[in-house]
Formats: structure tokens, C-alpha cells, sequence
């Protein structure tokens, strides 16, 4: 798209109709809990908008999050809006490469500086940063920082660059940490997930280009409108919970009637995400839906807090073998003070 | 590590460990102390039988004091009924015990454990409210009682608080739900709330004597 074509523009090109748009922005608008008087606006907004600039760092991931946002396989118009967006700078997605690339970025946080919305998907090494994960010969660590000077906002996405990830997880041989372990001067918007759901990111961003302001955050940095509920408050299967109704494994009558997972380990009562309300793969269903629990993605260090299996009243400790050895310890000590009581007995009534 | 992962992980373990070293500590040293030898004669040879009978006897109030006692039995009965359906029957705790033992058993259902609890809740707090005012019981009352119903009635209240999401988020609540258990894990040994073990021993052993000398138990 020409870089002087507006939104609008690019989707009367795309012969996508104003009807179809105004459904987007008014489910957009509804996702956002914002009053639907405000679809009509974001629609005006949106179709004026002329590209924002958009520099895009990988830093230690999987390209899991480019992989959910771009959803190559089926073009919508979430994708659209991906397009109002000018992406100087994606590895993954760039036709440049090397000099030409880093050249690419140089360029756009010159033009656009203080202007461009930075986007990082990865966590970054801050342990021997020079070695793990570099770019051009930049690491990751030089390259966040002086990238982020320009940033108007940057954008987390991800549960790496959100919190650290699974890089980040026991036992973090790079040192991984969080975007907003770094960089303390910039708005942060956090958007997590493994990886985060495609809707959420292009409403966060939508929100961002039409509204021009940070939408309101949780104490983890995430979007409240997004992250407000956990799954389990949202859940179908909740009702099953209620009632006491669980499958006791993924193949079960239980299972089969659509029972609660929480034995088989979903994490859904304490994981705040979108997935029970928005979905995904464009509404089509959610893990809990295809009979997997939740695996707690969008909360920091979810890798570590025990098996995905084990249900969420479970202990995470050393095991049966300590208390075991615990009884043992108590038992010893018991006939410690049982013996000295005894000479004590006998020395009261004289050894008789 | 946040307030839930600590919960769960390393004060669990510690509680645990003081948990049970603490029980067997006390029950391996009272039930190993020697007994009075006892010269006379025998009245009856039953005495197990009247052990065991003393054990459940003592359930029931004395008739004579029946009028005087009943209000607060009744309130002890509610609550320790209530708090067993509640600890034994709300499914995530079975887990827990399983995934600890390997024992499991059928939950209920969760509104019904949510009943009941406000019902333990309730009455525990009535309890509290006569230990502080009538006035022999207050007399009566120590540091024990007063921070055994403490560490009793802390998981009840923060277990419904968690499930009503009332007063912080949902995880923090859990994480204040589990660390007040442990809590009463690591106190449990030391205080009064050993007589969850101990009421059976302390029985026995009197309806044991009893039955011996021939009285009614
Ligand atoms: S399946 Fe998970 S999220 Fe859904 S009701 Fe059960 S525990 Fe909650
Ligand atoms: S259901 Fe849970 S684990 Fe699955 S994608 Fe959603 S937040 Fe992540």
C-alpha cells in the first residue's frame, strides 16, 4: 500500500465494504467495553488513518506471536488493519535482510522519532548479553534500549517480552527478562499470552492509533478489557465446576459430557485472559473448548509453577518422602521425651 | 516467586514438616509414658470395652447439665460438623489430600460446601463472641484458646473469600487461603487443636480407669 493511502482507501481497493468495516469496529468497540456509539468513530478514525510507523523486535522467541497476529492462512480484517500499520522493521516479515534491514530500522526511528509504536515479541538476555541472542552483531539488550528511546509506546507481546517467558524459566541460563525489566522511561503496554490471542493484539493496537491514548492497564501491565476476568470466571464449563461435576481424564464419560477440567490441572481460576470470551482462530473455540485445560500462558512464569497436570490445589513442595522422613524425626524425639519422662517417674517415686 | 507459588511451594513443605514432626513428637510421647502400676483388685477385666465406649459416651452432654450446656454444644457441634464437610468434601481440597496420601473420595457439590461454610463461619464467630462474654468461660480462656479459634477460623474466612473473589484478587486470596492453613498446621502440635488426636487417648484412658474401678462412664 502507498504509503499516502489511507485505511479507508486500502479497503475500498480490497472491495471490502463500509458495512462489513463498521461490523468490525463495532465488535472491536464491544471487545474494548467501549459504548458502541464509539464504532462509528473509530471507524471515521481508523479509515482516515494514514500508516504508523511500527518497528517490530525479536528478540528470544519463537516467532509463535508473529505466527498468531499475521494468521497467514486466512486473511481478515484484523490482517487489514495489520496493513494501516507501516512495519519498518520484522525480521520475520521483511523482504531486506542484513545491512539493509538494520538499515531499514536506523531509518524509520530517524523519520518517525518519538512517533513509532515499538512492538517486542522474546525476552532479553541480560546475562553475558554480548554472547545470547544478537542481531547484527547487536545484542538484543543494546538494541531494546536504543531502540526504545524513540518509541512513542511499546507494545509486549507476548508472555517473553511480557514477563520473560520460557526463556525466562528455571533455570534462565541467558538471564532472560522482561521488556519492562529494562526499559523504565515508556508506556508498556503488556500483552501476554503463549502466544497472545490475534483479536487482542490488533484491538490493543487499534486502540492505541484510534484513541491515541494507553488503554487502562492491570498491576501486571496488561489491558483490563482484555485481561480483566480469568478464564474460569468466563468459562462454559463452569456450571460443572459448580456442581462438583469433573472429568477425571481426557477420555472419560466426564470428558465426553464436557465436565470441568480442574482435576485434570486447568489452571483457568487463576489465568487472566480473553481466551473463554473472544477465542480463537476467529471465534471458532478456545484450549478449554477442545477438552485441554488451561495452561496459565498469559501469567508471568507459568512454566514453572508445576506440571500442567496436577490440579491447582496441589502442593508444589519437596514430596511424600520428606514427611515421611518428618514422622521418622517426630518419632525419635517422641521417644526422647517419653524415655526422660520415664526416669523422671522413676526417680519421683524411687525407682519403685 | 509470587505470594501463590510461595504458598504452595517452600511454606507448604515447612509447614508440613513441622506438622507432622510436631504430632508424632507429642503422641509417641504421651502414649509411651508409664502408667501407675495399680494394686487393686480388678472390678472389671473389660476395660477396652469401656475405653472405647467413654469415647463416644462423652459425645453427648450429661443429662443433668443438659439445660445449662446444650446452646453451647450445639454451636460446637455445628461448627466442627461443618468444618469437617467443608475441609473433607469441597473437591480441590480432596485433591489436595490425594495428591499428599493417595487417598481420595467423592466431593459435593460446590454451593453445598459454600453453605456450609458461612454456616461454620457463623457459628465460630458466635462462639468467640460467648468466650468473651460469659463470664466463667472468659475466666477459663487463654492465649491457646483464643489463637487456636484464630488460626481455625482464618482458612474458613479467606476460603470464602477466595470463592466470592471478595476484597483482592482471586490468587492473592488463595495465596492468603493456603498460608492460613499452614498456619494452623504449624500451631496445631503445639496448641489445643491437638485434641483432634488426643480426645480419643484422653478418653480411652479414662473410661479404661473407669471401667476398672467399676464406675459408670
Ligand atoms: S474447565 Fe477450567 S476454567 Fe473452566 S470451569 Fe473448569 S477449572 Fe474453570
Ligand atoms: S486457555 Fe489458558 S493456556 Fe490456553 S491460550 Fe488461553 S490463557 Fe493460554
Amino acid at each position: 500500500m502507498p504509503d499516502n493511502m489511507t485505511l479507508g482507501e486500502k479497503l475500498v481497493q480490497q472491495g471490502i465494504s463500509r458495512r462489513t468495516f463498521l461490523k468490525f469496529c463495532a465488535s472491536m468497540a464491544s471487545l474494548m467495553a467501549l459504548p458502541p456509539s464509539m464504532a462509528a468513530e473509530m471507524a471515521e478514525k481508523l479509515a482516515k488513518l494514514r500508516r504508523q510507523s511500527v518497528i517490530w523486535l525479536s528478540f528470544q522467541e519463537c516467532t509463535g506471536c508473529t505466527e498468531s497476529i499475521t494468521r497467514s492462512h486466512s486473511p481478515t480484517i484484523e490482517s487489514l488493519i495489520f496493513d494501516a500499520i507501516s512495519l519498518d522493521y520484522h525480521h520475520t516479515l521483511m523482504a531486506a535482510s542484513g545491512t539493509a534491514a538494520e538499515h531499514a530500522r536506523e531509518q524509520a526511528m530517524k523519520e518517525n522519532a518519538g512517533k513509532y509504536l515499538l512492538v517486542v515479541d522474546g525476552s532479553v538476555p541480560a546475562k553475558d548479553t554480548e554472547y545470547y541472542s544478537t542481531i547484527a552483531g547487536i545484542s538484543n539488550y543494546d538494541m531494546l534500549v536504543d531502540t526504545a528511546k524513540g518509541a512513542m509506546a511499546i507494545l509486549s507481546v507476548g508472555t517473553c517480552a511480557a514477563y520473560g517467558g520460557i526463556p525466562k524459566a528455571n533455570p534462565n541460563p541467558t538471564g532472560a527478562v522482561a521488556v519492562s525489566d529494562i526499559i523504565k522511561d515508556k508506556p508498556i503496554i503488556n500483552i501476554p499470552g503463549c502466544p497472545p490471542i490475534a483479536t487482542v493484539m490488533t484491538g490493543v493496537i487499534a486502540h492505541v492509533l484510534t484513541l491515541g491514548t494507553i488503554p487502562d492497564l492491570d498491576e501486571l501491565g496488561r489491558p483490563k478489557v482484555f485481561f480483566g476476568d480469568t478464564i474460569h470466571d468466563r468459562c462454559y464449563r463452569r456450571p460443572f465446576y459448580d456442581q462438583g461435576k469433573f472429568a477425571k481424564s481426557f477420555d472419560d464419560e466426564g470428558a465426553r459430557n464436557g465436565w470441568c477440567l480442574y482435576e485434570l490441572g486447568c489452571k483457568g481460576p487463576t489465568t487472566y485472559n480473553s481466551c473463554a470470551t473472544t477465542k480463537w482462530n476467529g471465534g471458532v473455540s478456545f484450549p478449554i473448548e477442545s477438552g485441554h485445560g488451561c495452561l496459565g500462558c498469559s501469567e508471568p512464569d507459568f512454566w514453572d509453577k508445576g506440571s500442567f497436570y496436577k490440579p491447582l490445589s496441589t502442593g508444589e513442595w519437596g514430596g511424600g518422602q520428606i514427611l515421611a522422613a518428618g514422622v521418622a524425626a517426630g518419632a525419635v524425639i517422641g521417644v526422647g521425651a517419653a524415655f526422660a519422662a520415664r526416669k523422671r517417674q522413676d526417680k519421683a517415686s524411687g525407682g519403685k | 516467586m509470587d505470594l501463590l507459588a510461595f504458598a504452595k511451594g517452600p511454606i507448604l513443605m515447612w509447614s508440613l514438616i513441622i506438622f507432622v514432626v510436631g504430632v508424632s513428637w507429642r503422641l509417641l510421647g504421651i502414649l509411651l509414658l508409664r502408667r501407675k502400676p495399680d494394686y487393686s483388685e480388678p472390678r472389671s477385666n473389660a476395660t477396652w470395652w469401656g475405653a472405647v465406649r467413654t469415647v463416644f459416651s462423652r459425645m453427648w452432654m450429661r443429662k443433668e447439665f443438659q439445660s445449662r450446656t446444650a446452646y453451647g454444644a450445639a454451636l460446637g457441634y455445628v461448627f466442627h460438623i461443618g468444618l469437617a464437610i467443608v475441609v473433607f468434601f469441597f473437591v480441590p481440597h480432596i485433591l489436595f489430600i490425594k495428591d499428599l496420601t493417595g487417598l481420595s473420595w467423592g466431593g459435593l457439590p460446590s454451593g453445598v460446601i459454600y453453605a456450609t461454610g458461612v454456616v461454620t463461619m457463623i457459628a465460630l464467630i458466635i462462639l468467640l463472641i460467648r468466650r468473651f462474654t460469659h463470664p466463667v468461660l472468659k475466666l477459663l480462656s487463654n492465649f491457646d484458646d483464643y489463637f487456636s479459634w484464630f488460626v481455625t477460623t482464618a482458612p474458613v474466612v479467606t476460603g470464602l473469600l477466595a470463592v466470592a473473589h471478595l476484597g483482592a484478587r482471586y490468587e492473592t486470596l488463595l495465596g492468603l487461603h493456603i498460608l492460613s492453613v499452614e498456619l494452623l498446621f504449624i500451631w496445631f502440635p503445639f496448641g489445643k487443636l491437638m485434641h483432634a488426636f488426643l480426645f480419643a487417648i484422653s478418653r480411652g484412658t479414662t473410661g479404661a480407669l473407669l471401667e476398672r474401678k467399676g464406675a459408670a462412664t
